[in-house]
């Protein structure tokens, strides 16, 4: 299921997967859907590469609500992330999407919290996303091949050959994944202008989730919650690479990952009692 | 033969128009749902899976369950089901039809669904399943209909069918094997994650769809002047009485498994189906209306003067299956998603839409297994006294 990136991006130029990659075929695919600019990308010049890509969440750094929130919106705005409220403002959970939010620490690591421990320490929020597992149960359970890894180690989502069976997400032990449970043009904040015209919305009936920002990686560009956070909050790199930063700090320092008993994998790595390491 | 399902009295033309009433405002609230999409139900990210997959999980234990009567008759010669053996058969097709519109039902893409077989993924259990399921259709039509018509003719059935009707044994055990696997293998779910599991599926589709039997049996002789005998519907309630004992008995071993050992994840949803959970209690009630029902339907059909008085055969019968349908129709997957990952309880209730699709699809199973019995029985009353051999 794995291929290179070159491949992929040649797949997804042609059958234009996600209506990103290659500039040539992108014009049309973007035709189809209202309000969406083809975006100007050579691909081959810029694309960052891993041989893994890993992130490093340092929570020390985050000091307030906003640090949080702009890490949350800079994702849901990149990737036009339905925004679905209640009558009275609140978030309706019933329909809710998420790509990156926070969760409390016990609740981040169920069974790692002990009955000591402050409640400050237990409600202490923590960023979760898809892990994007070494050895992905969403993968393996899906029957369309639609969520498949690259050989970066990048867990993506074909939208457009999701059958919505949802297995996806009962595999998932992060609850990471999202499912549009009608027309995510039907929220809100995707009626009007698209908080981003270069970048497709989803149709109803599909699961989507967290792709590392792989379409950002291919211009170039670090993933969006990488740039919102605070300096040192969130770090992005190869940890196959012993001299990436990612990889210095998994070595030298103690990090946590979610759930790892369960032999997923994950590659998001926490930094416990961060302080200044880079 | 399919001409005998259009002939019959007005109330068999009654209970036609109504099923397909039913199946009529089923279809309604479905094309709201593929227009709208799975919002319409009560389905949310934390419990993704419901009523509709719940159905499928059950059904296919009833599909599985016509292997009950075929081992009998054609493994041990037990020549008593030969005339009922096809109510089996065609209860199992209607029961793999409704599985698969159950499933269909749940898609959020439905017109994709072809997408599983063009891009296979052997990896994936679905793909197990949609084989085993449409192998297992396909084996019950051609063995109910060759045999069927062999019987209207007055003949022996053709050698050529026994081959296929050998087949259906281990697919049977084999489609209630992979249902199973869709749960055993995920991890971080831990009500389903455990080996027991498709061995659980199987005795409680052992008793189920049996069960069912004996009152599709019953209600047969009391419409039609066909009779399937007094001796196969006990035979019958013997096979219930045990499957349901093993049912049981397997429960018990989850439920000494995950207090025993202490894992609090293990626990969990047995605590927010039994007892409640973070203050949510919605399922208690239902789940132990099913463990009550169980246990009383086990004793009722254990004691043979309760089991041979058919009065109480048939109370005993609905009891188990309403009990069995709780069990794994809708508290077997609810437990799965509750607790969610993050090990907060987000309950699940389904919305009136919801419900009347779930109906709309069993009434059009049950308008298919009328048809179908239609037909077998009114072959069965032409050839009364005639003896029938396989």
């Amino acid at each position: 299921m794995s291929m290179d990136r070159r491949k992929f991006l040649k797949v997804a130029g042609i059958s234009s997967i996600l209506g990103f990659g290659a500039s040539v075929a992108s014009a049309r695919n973007y035709a189809g859907q209202k309000g969406l600019v083809p975006p100007q990308v050579d691909a081959n010049k810029e694309t960052l590469t891993a041989k893994r890509w890993a992130m490093v969440v340092d929570m020390s750094k985050f000091k307030t609500d906003e640090d949080y929130k702009k890490v949350i919106n800079a994702c849901h705005t990149t990737h036009n992330v339905p925004d679905f409220r209640k009558a009275d403002g609140s978030v309706d959970r019933k329909m809710e999407i998420k790509w990156i939010w926070t969760a409390p620490y016990e609740r981040t690591f169920p069974g790692q919290d002990n009955k000591y421990m402050s409640e400050h320490m237990k409600d202490m929020p923590f960023m979760v996303l898809c892990n994007h597992c070494e050895n992905p149960p969403c993968v393996r359970v899906c029957p369309t091949k639609a969520t498949f890894k690259l050989q970066d180690g990048i867990t993506m989502q074909d939208m457009h050959r999701c059958i919505g069976c949802r297995f996806c997400m009962a595999a998932c032990p992060y609850g990471s994944r999202s499912f549009n449970w009608t027309d995510p043009r039907a929220a809100s904040n995707l009626k009007g202008e698209l908080p981003n015209k270069q970048y497709p919305t989803r149709t109803k009936g599909v699961v989507e989730k967290c792709t590392f920002c792989s379409e950002r990686l291919q211009e170039g560009k670090l993933p969006a919650c990488v740039e919102a956070a605070p300096k040192g909050g969130i770090l992005f790199g190869d940890m196959e690479d012993p001299n990436s930063e990612v990889r210095k700090i998994v070595t030298n320092k103690y990090t946590i990952r979610r759930k790892p008993d369960l032999g997923t994998g994950p590659a998001v790595y926490y930094l416990i009692g961060g302080g200044d390491h880079a | 033969m399919l001409e005998k399902a259009l002939e019959g009295s007005k109330k068999y033309w009654a209970w036609v128009f109504f099923l397909g009433g039913l199946a009529a405002v089923g279809c309604y609230f479905y094309f709201q749902q593929f227009m709208y999409g799975l919002g319409i139900t009560g389905l949310h990210r934390d419990v993704t899976w419901g009523l509709y997959i719940g159905q499928f999980t059950f059904l296919v234990g009833v599909a599985a369950s016509a292997v009950m009567l075929v081992i009998p008759y054609y493994l041990h010669d037990y020549k008593k089901f030969g005339k009922i053996v096809i109510l089996g058969e065609f209860l199992a097709i209607s029961a793999v039809i409704m599985c698969i519109l159950f499933i269909m039902a749940d898609m959020g893409q439905p017109m994709r669904v072809m997408n599983i077989m063009l891009y296979p993924a052997p990896n994936s259990m679905v793909f197990w399943d949609v084989v085993v399921l449409n192998g297992y259709l396909f084996l019950n039509l051609v063995i109910g209909w060759v045999t069927l018509g062999s019987d209207r003719k007055g003949i022996a059935p053709p050698k050529w069918i026994k081959p296929f009707i050998y087949l259906s044994i281990p697919w049977a055990i084999s489609i209630h094997t992979v249902t199973a696997f869709l749960y055993a293998g995920i991890p971080g779910r831990h009500f389903w994650l455990s080996a027991i599991l498709a061995a659980r599926f199987l005795a409680s589709a052992f008793a189920g769809g049996p069960s069912l039997l004996i009152i599709l049996a019953l209600i047969v002789r009391k419409v039609t002047k066909f009779d399937p005998g007094k001796e196969p519907i006990q035979a019958l309630g013997k096979i219930v009485a045990y499957a349901m004992f093993a049912n049981i008995f397997f429960l018990g071993l989850e439920v000494f498994t995950a207090f025993y050992s202490g894992i609090p994840g293990h626990a969990h949803p047995f605590h927010y189906l039994y007892a409640g959970l973070d203050g949510h209690s919605e399922l208690v009630p239902m789940m132990w209306t099913s463990s009550i029902f169980a246990v009383v339907s086990l004793v009722m059909l254990w004691v043979p003067g309760i089991r041979k008085n058919e009065g109480t055969l048939a109370l005993a019968c609905v009891m188990l299956f309403i009990s069995l349908w709780i069990d794994k129709g809708f508290g077997l997957i609810i437990g799965g998603f509750v607790p969610n990952p993050f090990e907060e309880v987000h309950p699940y209730w389904p919305t009136m839409p919801e419900t009347m699709i779930t109906i709309g699809v069993w009434a059009i199973g049950l308008l298919i297994l009328t048809f179908l019995y239609k037909i077998a029985i009114t072959v069965r009353e032409q050839t009364v006294g005639v003896e029938i051999d396989h």
